[in-house]
């Protein structure tokens, strides 16, 4: 295995939520821990799920685990590192200013903004050499910086002025004032990410057309940052030998083999390893070391496949429920790879089909499917939020009119904030917001954007609801603010998205539990690809079905109050007829 | 040499780009903070939502919150005294209190400062 040839001190997985970077950094700390290397662990996944992985459960200290020699693990949860933060800031003047205004203050920490921020405070520590570190030989981290945080690491040069120059100034850096370290340390931090004799970064994807141009993108914007030290892991690829006798397995391995002959020609200068599907979840420490073990899977005969459970719909029921009311605002949520553009556009069709005029607006940065679909329907439009154009676009907006009349400096200030993280959210937020006016005459149908920026949105959103409500005192007009719409269940309605797999129903768990927080209730719950649904004849294919059906019932258990199960199709669903077969 | 300080409500940048519409206002003070910077001037932000202990340590400014509340900023204190609240000083005001001549100044005196206020 490439991944794990004479590896340097710290290891990063990065991809998708459901690509198994989990249980690759898991199965590599077991690998580097049975050499006798003491190893690290460390996950800062939301949907955490390391303990899960190994039966024993790790906290936000370090713990060694009881079953692996020379093994450690620790978890950050971004949520309660966030809050920690706000505590450092919050805590000394609770009740020594009035109630309201510390309120404002929690309120104004509850940002994307803190949360990144405090997440890689936490984060810092563990790449220096310190004492909390010395004793390990590999730290092993189950996600990397990518997207916003990839910005965020370039920011310490950013903060030196504030850093040295000490309070006051800052501008755009959000509440820097709740950090604790030097910014020496955050420097060293970055220092150590772009060392490629002590980081090395591995890129974790299935074997997907949409998937690997994605990690080509984030491969690209690592390596510009200084991560030079890449891998590439295809998890997950479907074995030859199973591709026999089963049309939908045949024509998995045979999407599968496509996309790798047509590997983006970045990824293929990557050392690379292939990892075959396994039959088995990866969940406890045999699974994890027959994971990078040639002959993983061990035949087991078939069970004979059960039937779907009840609960559990067509998207089409769904789909007759949305079209009753006739015009509205569709929210597909959820993580990246989930099949968010997919659905978005099979409903789109539907709603088309039936008459009713229909708005698709996709921020899918891979959107080939909905621009297949422009033109093919009379009742059907279009469009796209490209969230790269929109802060271009958003940067010069502001730069040509508020900036306009600056002196240097003030310009130079300006442009510094408008480089910040928040900036391309804001963007993304306007021009979302300017589409849902639109599903006051039609349905408005949205996806999200792949990198989970939806509860940035809706932050985003919920500042927008008290900004507008503040004008609304002044000169008494009431208008619909975008959160209010998102509130409105009779406007709105909210899909959760997920794929019947561990991590991916965790975090659709938990997005919909943020969503709650924000005073929006999931409408429903749509469980993508499932191979259970489509009663697969080969035996992997059963056996991973099989495999879905704890899932499956955890989503119709716990989570959603109703849900619709979309098998995985035999082929890509590109295309107008395609897609109403998706819909069933 | 004289202290100007602003209190300001809760911001996540002090340009306002943050926040879902661009306030000119703050982007206007910012420069203006920047320029009586570079004149010398000692002139400090506080921002709620990130130093909120400098408010709580200031009996005026505290005592400022309870009456009046947290809408009622920024407040500004020139010398540890009052000098303004309830919007961001302009860049006359802030050449007074320093005691500057503003340089290239229009004669715009107390009026139309940067900002749309004839």
């Amino acid at each position: 295995m490439h991944f794990l040839d004479r590896p340097p001190r710290f290891l990063f997985f990065t991809g998708k939520g459901g690509v198994g970077k989990t249980s690759l950094a898991c199965a590599a700390a077991v690998h580097l821990a049975s050499k006798g290397k003491r190893v690290l662990l460390v996950s800062t996944d939301p949907a955490s799920n390391v303990g899960q992985v190994f039966g024993f459960p790790i906290g936000h200290r370090i713990a060694a685990l009881p079953d692996v020699p020379n093994l450690s693990a620790l978890e950050i949860d971004p949520q309660a590192a966030a809050q920690a933060y706000r505590d450092r800031i919050v805590g000394p003047v609770r009740g020594r200013l009035p109630e309201a205004v510390v309120h404002g203050i929690e309120e104004q920490l509850s940002g994307a903004c803190t949360t990144e921020i405090a997440a890689f405070d936490e984060f810092t520590e563990l790449l220096l050499d310190s004492s909390l570190t010395a004793g390990f030989d590999h730290i092993v981290f189950d996600t990397a910086p990518t997207g916003h945080t990839i910005r965020l690491l370039q920011l310490p040069g950013a903060w030196s002025g504030f850093l040295e120059a000490g309070k006051g100034d800052v501008s755009c850096l959000g509440p820097v004032a709740g950090l604790e370290k030097q910014r020496s340390q955050y420097k060293a931090a970055v220092d150590a990410l772009a060392d490629p004799a002590r980081t090395r970064l591995i890129l974790v994807a299935r074997a997907q057309a949409a998937a690997l141009r994605e990690v080509a993108r984030t491969h690209e914007e690592l390596a510009a940052i200084g991560l030079s030290q890449q891998v590439l892991v295809l998890n997950g690829v479907f074995p030859s030998d199973e591709a026999e006798g089963d049309p939908l397995a045949s024509s998995i391995w045979r999407r599968e083999q496509d996309a790798l002959q047509a590997l983006p020609a970045a990824l293929r200068r990557l050392p690379r390893d292939d990892i075959p599907l396994k039959p088995f979840n990866l969940v406890g420490l045999d699974a994890l070391r027959r994971l990078l073990r040639d002959d993983g899977g061990r035949q087991e005969p078939p069970e004979a496949s059960s039937a779907l459970p009840r609960s559990g719909s067509a998207l089409s029921s769904l789909a007759d429920e949305i079209a009753s009311q006739g015009r509205g605002l569709v929210l597909l949520m959820g993580k990246g790879g989930v099949g968010k553009t997919t659905l978005a556009a099979a409903l789109a069709v539907t709603l088309a089909d039936r008459g009713l005029p229909v708005h698709l607006t996709t921020s899918d940065p891979a959107a080939h499917l909905a621009e297949t679909l422009e033109g093919s329907l009379a009742r059907l439009t279009v469009s796209r939020i490209d969230p790269q154009e929109e802060t271009a676009r958003y940067r010069r907006h502001v730069l040509e009119t508020r900036g306009a009349h600056l002196d240097a400096a003030g310009r130079a200030l300006l442009e510094e904030d408008l480089r910040s993280p928040c900036t391309e959210e804001i963007a993304v937020f306007h021009a979302f917001s300017r589409i849902l006016r639109e599903a006051e005459t039609k349905f408005v149908i949205l996806d999200t954007a792949p990198t989970g920026h939806t509860l940035l949105l809706l932050d985003a959103a919920g500042a927008y609801h008290r900004e507008v409500s503040r004008q609304m005192d002044k000169r008494g007009v009431r208008d619909a603010t975008p959160m209010m719409r998102l509130q409105d269940t009779k406007e709105t309605k909210v899909l959760i998205v997920t794929l019947a797999e561990t991590t991916p129903v965790l975090e659709a768990a938990g997005l919909q539990a943020d969503l709650r927080r924000a005073g929006i209730e999931p409408w429903a719950w749509v469980v993508n690809g499932s191979m259970a649904a489509s009663n697969p004849r080969s035996a992997l294919l059963q056996r991973r079905a099989r495999n879905e059906w704890r899932e499956i019932e955890a989503v119709a258990a716990d989570h959603a109050k109703r849900f619709a199960l979309v098998p995985l199709l035999a082929y890509e669903p590109v295309g107008p007829d395609r897609l109403r077969e998706l819909v069933g | 040499m004289t202290t100007i300080e602003i209190f300001e409500p809760p911001l996540c940048c002090s340009t306002g780009v943050c926040g879902t519409e661009v306030d000119q206002e703050l982007v206007d003070f910012a420069a203006d903070v920047e320029w009586a910077k570079q004149t010398g001037t000692t002139i400090r932000r506080w921002n709620l939502a990130q130093q909120p202990l400098a408010f709580a340590e200031n009996a005026i400014v505290k005592a400022f919150l309870e009456r009046s509340g947290q809408e009622a900023l920024p407040l500004v204190l020139v010398g540890g005294e009052v000098a303004l609240a309830g919007r961001y000083p302009r860049r006359a005001e802030l050449a007074r209190w320093a005691g500057l001549e503003q340089e290239g100044a229009e004669s715009d005196g107390d009026c139309c400062s940067g900002n749309c206020c004839c």
